[in-house]
């Protein structure tokens, strides 16, 4: 556990960049703080590693004070993940992630070994390890950055947008392998990010800092998105409220209704004979959804080149807003429904979505999100992925 | 030409041994006198002004004026090889510590930053990340000192000491060509020779750099390597 008590930084020329801050960042969850530039998130992170000395309240890591330890220590036992990764790039991949090992005087051999078990963990091919950070894509360098901030496996991991200097997919992909990795691995995580969306996705709990450091509300991104404390943190959590809230309703209420499908390379008069308005879907010899076929401009066999790739497709595994966006993106007004393997379930419409959230003791959509949500864009983020990447 | 040659060849190799050493030496002692110099400079953004001030007016100081100076100041006979090796150290300094001080500076902030992070203390790092990053920089600003000290070596022939430069005070005396150009020929070939084994090391030593470079010609990013200190060029060899 990470515990601020009434932590204040003030720099000699009286800025104050993080004024009386109290959080606990609990052991094993991934405690998210974000806010405008400005408002003292970098430093609050930087001043748990003593990277910045605070000037009063205190720190402490599982209990004990951390200005109790010497910082190069301390700093030996703390994961630290930056945004543009910070490899050494003098030092082979393999030995920018034994860099903690070697510091604490590991074997050369028994570092090595650990480095190339953290290359598999991190999704990273052997074939790598003795590339230059030269030679590694954005992506791949960030992945190194986790594997070296988890060499020495400590309790306790700090990240400084790490995720932010990297394109939207790649960004994606990190974020959700990052998720699935702190499964097995249970750490203490603050993570630092000025995108809400982010902080959302990845957070356990959410910090929001305003301007001037101080902390505007400290919840689950649940509530954040349905109770923000105030009109600064309603403004930063942003638009569309009520329908990024769904993203915390499973979709397993769901009732999909049957949704007779062609494979690829059915014939016209097949593909006519199947579809329902005009539509009809085209799944894969897996019954895996391709995407969907408008069967009144149809001449040919269903080929790949003929598919409508505009809907997305919400897994019964997944949450509602998922299963909402692929109710409302679909061109045949129903939303495709797959299993966890990917597998065509059904569809749904938007108005069944609709009736199940209005029906939810739960309340999804619940009074204050609700006003703003009329203006909900669809997005493909959530459990909802484009067709034409649904299969694998 | 080549019968002077061949009848003085000892003393020509032995000119050469003393010139190696009056020029190499200096260069040694030089790196590891402006690494900490270069260091301070770098970390404390106010004594890199006058530091680069200071030892920038060292270089201007005439090469046979401190050659005579030293003596008095070290108490050391006129002859003694050690005013040349003092002399020379104190111009490749100046050389140096600008060159380490930028070399230093180069090196990325979230290097450094990843590198406290990690928990390395302030030797450790300047030792194990800092250096090793600049010595492309470093590199570059050794060889121009190397240069620039086989060329100042020989004017301490004017006072006597034993190297090259002894083969045109000779050749001017006797107004005798052959050994003019030898000993222009061999100070050529001393320079290039440690033109050659300086890059040699930096290539060593920095096996990454040719990796990001190959990669940057495979991406087809234009390709920027530091050089600094070159500029400095025209100035080696004003006092000879």
């Amino acid at each position: 556990m990470i515990e601020f008590d009434s932590v204040t930084k003030r720099y000699p020329d009286g800025t104050v960049a993080v004024d009386e801050l109290s959080l606990h960042a609990e052991s094993g969850e991934i405690t998210v703080l974000v806010g405008p530039s400005g408002c003292g998130k970098t430093t609050s992170l930087r001043m748990v590693n003593r990277m910045v000395e605070p000037t009063s309240g205190r720190i402490l890591i599982n209990g004990t004070d951390h200005a109790a330890t010497d910082p190069a220590t301390l700093r030996r036992g703390i994961g630290y993940v930056i945004q543009q990764a910070g490899l050494f790039p003098h030092r082979t991949v393999l030995d920018n992630i034994a860099t903690v090992p070697y510091l604490l005087g590991w074997k050369r051999q028994k570092a090595r070994q650990r480095a190339m078990e953290l290359l598999d963990r991190v999704g990273l091919d052997r074939s790598l390890a003795k590339r230059y950070p030269a030679q590694l894509s954005g992506g791949q360098q960030q992945r190194v950055g986790v594997a070296r901030a988890l060499a020495a496996d400590p309790p306790v991991m700090l990240m400084d947008e790490p995720f932010s200097a990297v394109d939207p997919v790649v960004r994606e992909s990190l974020q959700d392998e990052f998720l699935r990795l702190q499964q097995e691995l249970d750490k203490t995580i603050l993570f630092v990010t000025h995108d809400i969306d982010e902080a959302i996705k990845l957070g356990d709990k959410v910090a929001v800092l305003r301007t001037g450091g101080t902390l505007a509300q400290f919840a689950t991104p649940k509530e954040l998105l349905e109770q923000p404390a105030d009109d600064f943190v309603a403004g930063f959590v942003g638009k569309d409220r009520g329908y990024r809230a769904l993203s915390f309703t499973p979709a397993e209420q769901i009732t999909c209704d049957p949704e007779p499908a062609v494979t690829l390379g059915a014939s016209a008069a097949e593909a006519r004979a199947t579809a329902r308005d005009g539509w009809v879907l085209v799944v894969d010899s897996e019954q895996r959804p391709q995407g969907w076929v408008d069967v009144r401009r149809l001449d040919s066999t269903v080929t790949p080149e003929v598919l409508h790739r505009g809907g997305t497709v919400g897994s019964i595994t997944g949450s509602l807003r998922g299963v909402l966006d692929a109710a409302l993106s679909s061109p045949a007004g129903r939303g495709v429904m797959t299993d966890a393997d990917g597998r065509l379930v059904g569809a749904v419409t938007p108005g069944a979505v609709l009736a199940l959230i209005g029906a939810s003791p739960d309340g999804s959509g619940n009074g204050g999100a609700r006003s703003t949500n009329g203006t909900g864009t669809p997005d493909s983020r959530g459990s909802a992925s484009p067709t034409a990447g649904a299969p694998g | 030409m080549i019968e002077w040659l061949s009848s003085n060849a000892d003393t020509v190799a032995y000119y050469f041994a003393w010139h190696t050493v009056l020029a190499v030496s200096p260069l040694v002692l030089g790196l590891a006198i402006s690494i900490p110099l270069g260091w301070l400079a770098r970390r404390h953004r106010s004594l890199y002004p006058p530091m680069i001030g200071v030892t920038g007016l060292l270089y201007t100081i005439p090469s046979l004026a401190l050659f005579v100076a030293l003596p008095v100041i070290l108490g050391t006979k006129i002859l003694d090889p050690i005013n040349v090796v003092v002399a020379l150290t104190i111009y490749t300094v100046a050389l140096l510590v600008r060159t380490v001080a930028d070399g230093l500076a180069a090196v990325p902030d979230d290097v450094i930053q990843a590198a406290t992070a990690m928990g390395y203390r302030p030797l450790r790092r300047l030792l194990q990340v800092e250096l090793p990053v600049a010595v492309p920089t470093i590199g570059a600003g050794m060889r121009v000192a190397a240069v620039s000290n086989v060329s100042l070596v020989s004017v301490a022939a004017l006072i006597g000491t034993t190297q090259l430069g002894l083969l045109f005070t000779d050749g001017f005396s006797r107004n005798f060509m052959a050994p003019l150009i030898v000993g222009i020929v061999l100070c050529v070939l001393l320079a290039l020779i440690l033109d050659a084994i300086i890059m040699g090391l930096v290539r060593v030593l920095t096996p990454w750099q040719r990796a990001a470079r190959e990669q940057q010609r495979a991406t087809g990013a234009v390709v920027g390597s530091p050089k600094n200190g070159l500029r400095r060029l025209p100035e080696v060899g004003r006092a000879s």
